[in-house]
This record gives structure tokens, sequence and C-alpha cells, in this order.
């Protein structure tokens, strides 16, 4: 029986009105990896920031005992003096600064306030080959791709003499191959004795690398399961408290005819004027369809479905656009919504939200003459809109006037649906409709879609997770370095015949 | 669920109306009450260490009458801090138009085929016209150029500085006409006839009320309360929620006999200054246009997140162009008024009524990032600055204190906004 390095008894966290966490345990033993899951909202972060000191000691109730110690962490400083270090979703580095930088950064290798150079440097490129990440330390961070980031986010954990690392969602933004990279070293990181938690949405990972998962429901803890015990379909009873006999409703798909057309497709990228990023893609819709757009990351699918939503990406933009046969104007976001194309960002908190407004505001936004007129906006009719919208995409909050940055990540999501439906779009592009948000909320979405299909609308889904797009779809493209390398009905489409098109497309292109 | 794309409207499942609670409703709204609340406390602290010289009536419009600019540059203001950009050329720009403006009446000599450039309308609608293409000509370079504001406009603050000076060769130039004088300095006439309470006798200070004013202002008062009823109605009638009448009374009362407090005071002075006639239809212009225009609405939301918006269809270029040369527009006017009031056009005028500008924007509840701000919180603001330089200079605190204490209003305006909203989160 191994030790066990962390424990959090009887952890009861209230905010006010909320109780955030309710008697929730932990136990964490030394160099395993331990997986947190729970819908958002059950307070997986919360625990982790009681943990880490974010939440100072006193502002809850219960223990925390580290390596046969009560801790009372009033800062983050605290509980990384103990080697404690957390790694947010959101990335927490300077763009601007070099990635010794970064590493050092509030840690800086100095004598007397004076930073010596040399220090950093080496200590950066000691770091950075434990990570295996193989970058000159002085590159600015800000020219990194996103995985590579994540590593400099570990790296700069290292140097901190991490015991305990927590690492949340971290692969939320990761292409496939980066993934399996970060997990691999989550492994090789055990076998140096350091402890992990790791929270994700990721059953697939989980089963994979995880050697305990607890499982945290509504602020309490619901189980914590061994090695043995782990299965995706256990993990998933126990975060939503009941099975979910099927993860994807079930459709009776009625096709009718064409209704989009894509023709010679290119894009160039919006600072490099010679690299071309979509090269002549062709793709149609038909009524009541729903068509998957199938890749790895940086296939180019958000930069096309973006260059094809009023260019709002990219220029040097050619090619041309078909509805009902025909030809239509998309070089605004305003005359795409017009010609009846809508689009449902991959990025709700940057791109998607108005996150200081409430959900009234963000509903209309994208259709305000449709509550107004003569430019003057007539409030009730909004206010209908607006609750016969939450009501349909079943919005949880406490009203349309709940801020919509207080929202979980689900029902955000449901408000840039609502958003897009508002807009009455005849094409509906969604991009990573279901990304970080729960398998509760996932259902629903999945609904929503359905019913939108069952109405003659055609839905062009993005996603970078190949069991979502096999489940939902009826037709899938595959997409790979710009170009669209496959195509094939769902009913005759595997992960494998997937991977495949992609692979084989990389063959020819080298 | 299902999922439609057109509304239904009032569906038949709708909850029964709802009255929330009296303490409830209250305290959801103790913000938008506390800034009020605020200016009275405050009047009522210099009213008392004034003894009593701050309600004369003769003060009161004073009051008005000074802080009529910053007020209406405040309703401009307001625009672009919601929509998180800032502009620090509107002094200098008042003060040029204001240089402008006794130029076109006064300072030049027009030969006899252009002799109606000196009039005061013709010249008056000029000048609007040149700040709206000042304002215009900042705000393109902002929105299609991407650089920004405060850059722009600190480069505008010292064209303008430098152009009022080259424009007057230095000197002050005035007087005005009677005509454009009376922007600043007339009321409104009293065609009614005045109303004697108390006639002169002996011992006995006479009280004439001005007619006009007080039925402007019951005429006023009549149409808030109908439309605030109505509105009421309506919502209950589609069966939403309202606050509880008691609130919904108190609050009218409240509201009416403030306003007739003050129309009061006026008409017993000389009735409703033509400065305040127009600052009234501003300012209900702009709380309508902020509130219940799809272009306000869309001001709110480029502000609150600028990529979303765009990418919701809205022209964001577009819009932040027009604020501009609203902006701009309502720096004009400002700058006739000022100058109007001080009867002369000085190379001095506007400098440095930015800061007084932002700072009442801020005061009112505006976010320095964007997104938030409403046209009653900044009037507020500009009031509780005003009531505040008033009061100082006649209890005869040194400008340097005053300087200093408007500083700490300012700071702890923005402290306490920041902390309740820190407690609510």
């Amino acid at each position: 029986m191994t030790k066990t390095i962390l424990e959090m008894r009887s952890i009861t966290k209230t905010f006010p009105g909320v109780k955030a966490l309710s008697d929730v345990n932990l136990d964490v033993r030394e160099g395993e990896i331990h997986a947190i899951c729970g819908e958002n909202g059950a307070g997986k972060s919360t625990l982790m920031k009681v943990l880490s000191g974010v939440y100072p000691h006193g502002s809850y109730e219960g223990q925390i005992v580290y390596n046969g110690e009560e801790q009372h962490f009033r800062t983050i400083r605290d509980s990384e003096r103990k080697g404690i270090v957390i790694i947010h979703q959101e990335l927490a580095l300077v763009p601007l600064l070099s990635i010794a930088e970064n590493i050092f950064l509030g840690n800086e290798q100095a004598k007397g306030g004076v930073i010596d150079w040399d220090e950093t440097r080496d200590g950066a490129r000691k770091l950075l080959a434990m990570v295996g990440l193989n970058e000159d330390p002085d590159t600015l961070v800000t020219n990194l791709g996103l995985g590579k980031q994540q590593l400099v986010e570990i790296a700069k954990a290292l140097s901190k003499q991490v015991q305990l690392l927590i690492l949340d969602e971290p692969t939320a933004s990761l292409s496939e191959k980066d993934s399996q990279a970060l997990l691999d070293l989550l492994l090789e990181f055990k076998k140096q004795g350091i402890t992990s938690i790791i929270i994700s949405h990721k059953l697939n990972e989980i089963s994979r690398i995880a050697d305990r998962v607890t499982v945290i429901r509504d602020g309490r803890t619901i189980e914590t399961m061994d090695t043995n015990e782990i299965t995706e379909d256990r993990i998933i009873t126990s975060m939503v408290g009941r099975s979910l006999e099927d993860r994807y409703p079930n459709r009776e798909p009625k096709i009718g005819e064409t209704i989009l057309e894509v023709k010679d497709w290119s894009v160039y990228h919006p600072q490099h004027r010679d690299r071309q990023v979509i090269k002549n893609i062709n793709i149609t819709l038909r009524k009541g369809e729903v068509v998957g757009i199938a890749g790895l990351m940086g296939s180019g699918r958000t930069e096309f479905a973006m260059s094809l939503f009023g260019k709002s990406w990219g220029q040097k933009i050619t090619g041309d656009v078909i509805m009902n046969g025909k030809k239509v104007d998309t070089s605004t976001v305003e005359r795409a919504i017009r010609s009846g194309i809508a689009y449902a960002t991959e990025d709700r908190k940057h791109f998607g939200l108005n996150l200081i407004d409430h959900i009234k505001h963000n509903v209309t936004i994208a259709n305000l003459p449709g509550v107004s007129r003569w430019g003057v906006i007539d409030d009730l009719a909004e206010l209908d809109v607006a609750n016969d919208y939450r009501k349909k995409t079943n919005i949880r909050s406490s009203s349309v006037y709940q801020v919509t940055g207080n929202l979980s990540g689900g029902n955000q999501q449901k408000v840039v649906l609502s958003k897009w439906l508002y807009a009455n779009p005849d094409v509906l592009i969604l991009d990573e409709p279901t990304r970080g948000i729960d398998v509760g909320a996932k259902y629903e979405i999945y609904t929503i879609i359905n019913q939108l299909a069952a109405q003659g609308k055609a839905i062009l889904v993005i996603s970078s997770e190949m069991p979502e797009l096999l489940g939902i779809t009826d037709r899938l493209y595959v997409m790979n370095e710009g170009r669209i390398v496959g195509e094939m009905p769902t009913s005759e489409a595997s992960q494998e015949k997937i991977m495949r098109s992609i692979v084989r497309a990389e063959g020819k292109a080298s | 669920m299902t999922v439609q794309t057109a509304p239904t409207g009032t569906a038949a499942d709708q909850a029964k109306s709802k009255e929330l609670s009296f303490l409830g409703a209250l305290q959801a709204n103790m913000r938008d009450y506390g800034l009020l609340l605020a200016l009275i406390l405050i009047m009522v602290f210099f009213q008392y260490f004034t003894a009593g010289v701050l309600f004369k009536p003769v003060n009161l419009t004073n009051i008005i009458l000074q802080n009529s600019y910053i007020i209406v540059m405040a309703l401009g203001m307001l625009l672009v801090i919601v929509a998180g950009h800032i502009d620090l050329s509107v002094g200098s720009v008042s003060g040029f138009v204001g240089a402008l403006a006794a130029m076109l009446m006064v300072g030049w000599r027009f030969p006899p085929e252009f002799a109606f450039l000196a009039n005061p309308i013709v010249a008056g609608i000029i000048c609007l016209v040149v700040g709206a293409i000042i304002g215009a000509a900042q705000g393109y370079l902002i929105a299609y150029h991407k650089i920004p504001s405060f850059i722009v406009t600190l480069a505008g603050m010292l064209i303008f500085k430098g152009l009022s000076l080259a424009i007057l060769a230095g000197k002050s130039v005035g007087p005005f006409p009677a005509e454009f004088q009376l922007l600043s300095a007339g009321f409104i006439p009293d065609v009614i006839g005045p109303t004697t309470l108390v006639a002169a006798s002996e011992g006995v200070q006479p009280l004439v009320l001005h007619t006009t004013t007080m039925v402007i202002a019951i005429l006023a008062v009549v149409g808030t309360v109908f439309f605030a009823i109505r509105s009421r109605a309506r919502r209950k009638a589609r069966g939403y929620d309202v606050e509880p009448f008691s609130l919904f009374v108190v609050k009218n009362l409240v509201i009416a006999a403030l306003v007739l407090f003050f129309a009061y005071m006026l008409a017993s002075y000389r009735g409703l200054p033509n400065v305040l006639v127009v600052m009234g239809v501003l300012i209900a212009f702009f709380v309508f246009l902020t509130k219940r225009m799809t272009f306000g609405r869309r001001i709110y939301a480029l502000g609150g997140n600028l990529k979303a918006a765009a990418l919701s269809g809205i022209k964001t270029e577009r819009t932040t162009f027009y604020i501009f040369a609203i902006m701009g527009a309502l720096a004009a006017l400002a700058g006739m008024i000022y100058a109007a009031r001080l009867n002369s056009a000085t190379p001095k005028a506007g400098q440095g009524l930015e800061l007084d500008v932002i700072a009442a924007v801020f005061i009112g509840g505006a976010s320095a990032l964007g997104g938030v701000g409403a046209v009653a919180g900044a009037v507020i603001g500009a009031f509780i600055m005003g009531v505040m330089n008033n009061g100082m200079s006649i209890m005869g605190v040194n400008i340097d204190w005053q300087q200093m204490i408007k500083g700490v209003v300012l700071l702890a305006a923005v402290f306490f906004d920041l902390y309740n909203k820190n407690r609510s989160a």
C-alpha cells in the first residue's frame, strides 16, 4: 500500500447563496495519476482552488492534510512552496516574453535583483528537455502553438520543484497528437514519482492514464474508483446520476434537395500572403442534413468556416457560395447572415458572447431588426424572444437577466445556439459545439441539432471528437491541410476509415 | 422541449405576473438609486455648510448654467467610453469651435455676399458641422485604421489647442451678438404671464412665479407618470414580474417631487434657462438611444466583446465612426454654450474640460474596459462634480483643496462601484 500524499477532508465551501462544495473528500496517493470527473459546475475547479490557496484557509470548512501535516494555505505561493502547482485551463503565460523568461517568471534566476541570463537559459534548457520540448529558450511564447505552450507551463511547474501537479482540462484545446504527447509525459512523470491530479472531460484519456478516478456531482463526492473499476460507462453513470444508455439521441433523417454549394473555395493566410490555407474546397449541403467535417487540429476547418462567414478570416478569398441555386454574397458577416448562413464559434468566450451582458441581450444581438422597428427596440417583444429561447434550449439560469459570464460552459453554449437560432438561418455551421461541456449538456445540444434538421435546416458540424461526428451526422467530409480528402456517408464511416483518409492524403502530399 | 425558429410570443403556459418583494426590488436597483442618493446627500451637505445659499433659486440656476457644457459632452463621452474608447480632444475641440464661432460672428469681416455666414444661426450650424467633421476624422482613424483612440485624440487635443490659438491670434474675441448670447444667458419667455404668490409689501419679499416653467414641469411629471403606469400595465398584461406597487408609487412620487421642487426654484427666479431645455431634450434623446435603439444596443455589444459583436453581424467599424462623429458635434455645441456664457472666445477656453467630462462618466458608473455605463449615471456624475465645485466655492475652499477633494471623490466613487460588483459576484 503506497502512502497517501494528500487528503482533503469534508471540504465545504459556500458562496453567497450557493453551496459550491459540501462535504467533499479526496485522497490522493503518492505517485499516482488521479483523475477528477464531473459535469460543468459540479465543483471540480472550486475544489482545486481551495487546495491551491486561491480561496484562503478560513474561507472554507474542512481540512487539507498534505504529506501528513495539516495545511493552512493563504495564497498560491504558500501551496507552491510545498510543491503543489496548478496549471489552469486558460494558460497563464506572457505571450511577448521568451520561453525562458516565462518559466522563471516570479522566480527569476537573479542575484540582488539582477537577472543572470546564462543561468536562466541553462535552467530553461534543462527543463525543456525534461518535457521533451525542442525549442530555443529565447523563442517568444506567442510564436508557439497551444500544445507547446502547455509544455512550457509544465516546465514552469517543474522549475518550482513540483511534487503534486494539478492540470485543469489540459487537453481541451490540444490536437490529438499533442494530447497524446502530453499524456505520455504525465506517465513519464509518474515513473519519476511526481503525483498528478488531472481534471478532464475526455473519458478515453482518463481511462488510459488514470490510476484512480474521483467523481464529483453537485458539489459532493460520489465515488472514487480503483484502476480495475474504471470504465467509461461507470464514470458517466456517476457523473450524471443516471445511466445514459445512448449518448446520441436517435433521429430519422429526412433529407431534401441541395441548399448550399461552395465551389472552389480558396483562402490565404491573413499575415502570410503566399500561404494558401484553404485549397479549392467544394462541398454541398442538403436540407435536413447534418454534415460533419472531420480532421485533425490545424487542418483548416475553422479557417474554412470563418472565411465563408463574412470573410472573418484570411485574405484573397476566392470561390462561389450558392444558396438554393443562386449565387449569394457572403463578403461581410451581415450579408452572410442575410443570405441565411450562421456560424457558431468554437471559442464562445472570446468570439461568441458578450460575457458582461445578460442572456436577453446576447440572444437578440444577431437579429435586432427582429425585435425592433425603425431602429427602436420593443423591449417586451425582446423579453418574449429571450424567455422563449431560454425555455426551448433549456438554459439553466435564474432568469434571462443573468449575466452570461456567470453561466456554466454548457449553458453558455446554449445561449450562443439561441442567438443563431433566433437569426433563423437556413444553414448553421457549428464549430466544436460541445467542446468543454459535460455529458448531459452535450445530449441536449445534440437534441437541438436534430430538431433543427427536422425543420429542414442544413447543419455543418466541425468537431475534433470523432465519436461525436459518427454519432450525430448523416455524411462526413474529411479535411486535411486545407483540402477535402474524403467524403463518406456516416453509415459507412468509422474512426479507422477517417484516419486512413487523412494518412493517405499525407502520404500523397509528401 | 421543442425548437422553433419563430418566437411563440405569449405562451399559453406562461406564469402569472408576480410582484417582487419591496426590499428585494430595492436592493436590485441599489446601484442606480445609490448614485442619486449620493447627489442628494452632497446637496444637503452643502446646503447646510453654505448656510442655505446652495438652494437659493439664483444659485441653482447658476449650477445648471455652469455645468451645461460638461453634461452635453458627457452624453457623447458615455457612448465613447461604453464602446471601449476614450476622447481626450473634446476640451480642445470645444475651445476651437467656440473660437470659430467668435471669428464667424465677430472677428472676420466678410464681404457683403458672404455676410450671411455671420448670422448666429448659420454660424451655429457651421460650427456643429465642423465639430462633427472633426469627430468623424478622428473616428475614421480609430475605426478603420485601428489607431488607439487614446493616441488619435491626444494628437487632436494638441492640434485643436494650437488651432484655436492660431485663429484667435492669441487674443480674446467678443462680445457675441445678443441672439447668440441667449443660448447660455437666456430664459424661456413666460408666455402665460407671471403668477404672484406673495405681493410685495412692507418687510415682505415678493414671490412671483414664472408660470410657463411650472406648467412645463407639471406636464413633464404627468407625462412621465403616465408612461410609467402604461409600461407597468403592459408588463403585467404580458405576464412579467413587476416591482411592488408600493415601491412604484414611492419612486414616482420622489421623482415628481424632485422635479417639481427644482421647477419651483427655477420658476421663482427667472424660469427655465434656454440651455436647460437644450440639455433636457438631449438627455432624453440619449437615454432613449442607449436604452431602446438598436444603435445604442450595438455600442454596448461591441464594447462588451468586439470580436463577438463583429461575428454577430454588427458593423463595428461604422458604429465606432458614428460615435466619434456624434462626440465631435456635441463638443462643438458645448464649445458654443461655453463661449456664449463667457460672451467671448479665449485661447484658453475648453482646456482641461475633457478631464471633467471623463470624470463625470466614470463617477456615473461606466467601466473603463467598455460595455458598461448609463446616461443617467453620467448626468448625475456631472452634477455631483458641479455641485461640489459650486458648494466649495461658496464655502470659500481654496482651489488647491477643491482639486484634491474632487480627485478623492472620483477615486471613492469608482472604488465603491468595484467593491459592490465584487461583493455581488
